[in-house]
């Protein structure tokens, strides 16, 4: 029960209390009946989805390059393809700025897909990679086109797995903020940006509540949609994984792979160039300025001990995050196993309410936070341990995703048989299910991390000016004048990257064999 | 037991995080710490803070709370239990919010006749001035020689067809410049007109962007981005982090088109530390903090007779005129406005 705690207290209570006060504000009514509201919620939706089709069509692809193809370069596209995941929204909202200055529609919705094509092409290819090639085979034998035998026999097989990204990905685009907020302006605004309006500019926290309850919904229906998406997961055919080189129509799917990559390495390329780009030809007094603070001290601290601060904090964050996921996902596997069903019906409850940080606002939080943890012994509303805690919060449903099907899928009878045995259960524990899960919990381990490390919007609002981490440096150092502070911010983005890639490419090389599910 | 196995990782994983977790505030229990809570742009030399401790035995923790906005309706949520002994960084747009919320107690600073009392917003001085900052028009002057223009000087100058599709300004609902420049408009045309001259700024092309660090530095061409409009609203310092090389400033403040904003600091009522919370704020106006506020804030001392970084004078100087709107005004209309201003521009 450790985990609903942890929940409880730095999730569900602090949530509550701030929208409580909404609730006692009154005026909910008036902001529920309002057509605008209706407005805002639709917008949210629709570009949220359209943001998600995008990144499943550039994701799958990218899936069958990382899953199918033994080719070169194909373990550093992997690595590469997280790397959007980590940009500060800041960063990312301005390049795409630079390519569409006048905002709008289309930017929002390809940013908030930029960021999110790893999600789904790490997913699927998790999948992809274990799938029995030969059934293709046998369905390519009796006649039908390789185009055909994919429709037919492939896709049905991804498809619990797409669905699981497409829900992930669509949360995440629901309740983006700095996206939209540099791209849409006031103009196109979403739930998620008016909230963080509401609640930090004008304190109307009625509207705000009005407004996370509306959220809220979207979010439930989302997760609704893929759990039932993901119950039909057990049908796909696990095979030897088989990636070989590609021929014929196969390579059309390499090629549009690689437009792909090479689409969301120009953001990566544009940021390299303007790190070492001065007005005076190319310079890397960026890169040496990370060594101070800035000009006329913007950093409290100097970029490097930002990112000292940023591995501190994200390891922290993935510790807990790790102890508090893994916990919840044996707890739900036990669950879902148990013959009553009651107990699944628990398990399958438990299983939503723990991706719902995903869906709640940063800022909700932040404010919940404000008015409920001085109740706490110690007073955390103002110390340096709720950034990683507000990190956690933020990674525990993706290590739950990730976790969660691997579980699920250690033979029951291998557990029955070493009991049988007379194992006790932590044996059985250690000998069965740690040595057939390590990996996996490896690779969620490092995808958490990876979050982590880019996590912005809790960060910001926590993080103390003596610790800052690297994305919330970036955003101070771009709202200071001067060119050089200007550098250093991309500067400080390089850094972050490089510290994904390194940790990335760590990661995969000792997960090897583990999935990339969410 | 499986449950034995799960409470082994989690003190595990408890005990390693709390390891790498960093010091955090273990402060000596003599020395007595005031939090000070403010916004994100706040920045004191460590050696001030330093020698501010080595003369009161007070130790400064400081605590940013995002921008005045955030900062000011954090403090109204604590208020019953505040995360702070002090508070700084509550500017004129908000402090009738702070003050209506009862977040700040009376104290009437010994510093206070050095000038600071020129900006008094409430008869109990429960607000101390502290700094002031103008947002003004600035323009990239190369460009204006390059093109043989005059640069525009007024607000009516920026409705000019001359300087068509040149000026760039901050979303009032998102940056508080922008809110500030649409303030300033307010004062200068009044209720009745300042909705007119919006309706010309669109007319001649005004671009409107979220955040100031598009503005300025994306979106205008004086500063690091090289952007393509040469007019944009940033603050009456800017132009003195854009000095060249030569010496020479690359931008220029419009003085006619300023908006004043004062911050305020004030100790919080039930704050656990009153009397030295007290002395926090004689810090923040005393002659030694007030030297530091130019060049490490980019805004003006409230303290008469405190010098400028050098240049400034020519560079950045204070404008004499600003626009200003009573503090009560602003906090009865400013959402009425933004709406309004909403529904004129976007349109």
């Amino acid at each position: 029960m450790a985990p609903i705690g942890f929940l409880v207290v730095f999730f569900a209570w602090p949530v509550v209390a701030i929208i409580g006060r909404g609730f006692a504000a009154g005026g909910l009514d008036v902001v529920l009946g309002d057509p605008r509201t209706w407005q805002l919620a639709g917008f949210t939706v629709g570009s949220a989805a359209a943001s998600t089709v995008v990144a499943v069509l550039a994701g799958l692809p990218v899936a069958f390059l990382l899953a199918r193809v033994r080719l070169p370069g194909v373990g550093l596209a992997r690595t590469l393809v997280l790397v959007p995941f980590v940009l500060p929204t800041v960063v990312v909202g301005l390049a795409f700025r630079a390519l569409w200055p006048d905002g709008g529609v289309l930017p929002i919705v390809l940013a908030n897909a930029f960021f999110n094509v790893a999600v789904v092409a790490r997913t699927v290819a998790g999948l992809w990679a274990r799938l029995d090639a030969r059934t293709t085979d046998a369905a390519r034998a009796l006649g039908a086109s390789p185009w055909r035998a994919f429709r037919s026999v492939t896709l049905p097989a991804l498809a619990p797995a797409i669905a699981s990204a497409a829900a992930v990905v669509f949360l995440f685009c629901a309740t983006s903020f700095g996206v939209v907020l540099i791209l849409g302006g006031a103009r196109y605004r979403t739930l998620e940006t008016e909230i963080y309006l509401r609640t930090v500019d004008l304190l109307d926290l009625s509207g705000a509540a009005a407004l996370s309850l509306i959220q809220f919904a979207a979010v439930v229906a989302a997760l609704v949609l893929g759990g039932l998406a993901r119950r039909r997961r057990d049908g796909a055919r696990i095979g030897p994984r088989g990636a070989r080189r590609p021929r014929g129509g196969e390579w059309w799917v390499v090629g549009a792979a690689g437009v792909v990559l090479a689409l969301l390495v120009t953001p990566i390329v544009a940021l390299l160039t303007e790190s070492v780009s001065t007005e005076d030809g190319w310079s890397l007094a960026g890169y040496r300025a990370l060594t101070s603070t800035g000009e006329k001290g913007a950093l409290q601290v100097s970029g490097w001990d930002a990112a000292l601060n940023s591995l501190k904090v994200a390891i922290d964050a993935t510790l807990l995050a790790m102890v508090v996921g893994v916990l919840a996902s044996v707890v739900l596997v036990a669950l879902r196993r148990s013959p009553a069903r009651a107990a699944r019906g628990l398990g399958e409850t438990m299983d939503a309410v723990l991706m719902l940080p995903l869906g709640v606002s940063a800022v909700t939080v932040g404010f919940g936070y404000l008015v409920t943890l001085d109740a706490l012994p110690g007073d955390l509303r103002t110390s340096p341990y709720l950034v990683p805690l507000a990190q956690a919060l933020v990674i525990i449903p993706l290590v739950v995703r990730m976790v969660l099907p691997v579980l699920r899928s250690v033979d029951v009878r291998l557990r029955q048989a070493a009991s049988t045995l007379g194992a006790s259960p932590l044996r059985v524990w250690r000998e069965i299910d740690l040595p057939l899960t390590l990996r996996p919990l490896v690779a969620a381990a490092g995808f958490g991390f990876v979050v982590a490390l880019g996590e912005f919007g809790a960060t910001s609002f926590l993080a103390r000016p003596t610790a800052p981490t690297l994305p919330v440096a970036v955003a101070t150092l771009m709202a200071r004048p001067g060119e050089l502070n200007n550098q250093m911010a991309y500067a400080a983005c390089a850094l972050l990257m490089l510290v994904t890639v390194l940790a990335v490419a760590l990661i995969d090389r000792l997960g090897r064999g583990g999935v990339g599910e969410f | 037991m499986k449950r034995r196995a799960a409470t082994a990782i989690a003190v595990v994983g408890v005990v390693a995080a709390g390891c790498s977790l960093s010091d955090g505030d273990g402060g000596t229990q003599q020395t007595p710490t005031v939090t000070l809570v403010t916004h994100d742009s706040f920045l004191a030399p460590q050696e001030v803070l330093d020698a501010f401790q080595k003369q009161s035995g007070i130790k400064v923790s400081v605590l940013k709370q995002g921008d005045a906005g955030s900062l000011t309706n954090k403090l109204v949520l604590t208020k019953a239990n505040p995360i702070g002994d002090v508070a700084y960084g509550v500017d004129s747009t908000f402090a009738s919010r702070a003050l209506s919320e009862g977040v700040f107690e009376p104290y009437t600073s010994p510093e206070a006749d050095r000038g600071p009392q020129r900006y008094a917003v409430d008869p109990e001085h429960r607000l101390s001035a502290v700094d002031v900052g103008d947002v003004c028009v600035n323009v990239d002057t190369n460009y204006f020689t390059g093109k043989g223009l005059p640069a525009p000087e007024t607000y009516d100058d920026l409705a000019d067809p001359k300087y068509k599709d040149l000026l760039v300004v901050e979303d009032p609902a998102t940056a508080s410049p922008g809110l500030a420049f649409l303030l300033g408009t307010i004062a200068k045309y009044g209720d009745a007109g300042w909705k007119d001259y919006w309706t010309k700024l669109k007319a001649n092309g005004v671009q409107v962007v979220s955040g100031w660090e598009e503005a300025y530095t994306k979106q205008f061409s004086g500063s690091s981005g090289k952007g393509p409009r040469p007019i944009v609203v940033s603050y009456a310092s800017s132009p003195a982090a854009e000095v060249g090389d030569d010496g020479k400033p690359r931008t220029k403040a419009l003085l006619d088109t300023c908006y004043r904003q004062v911050e305020y600091a004030g100790v919080l009522a039930g704050g656990k530390q009153v009397e030295n919370a007290r002395k926090v704020v004689d810090f923040l106006l005393s002659q030694q903090f007030q030297a530091t506020v130019a060049a490490n804030m980019y805004v003006y001392p409230a303290r008469q007779g405190v010098d400028l970084p050098q240049g400034w004078a020519q560079v950045a100087p204070l404008p004499q005129k600003p626009q200003t709107l009573p503090a009560d005004q602003v906090q009865a209309g400013r959402e009425k406005w933004i709406g309004e201003w909403r529904t004129l521009v976007q349109q």
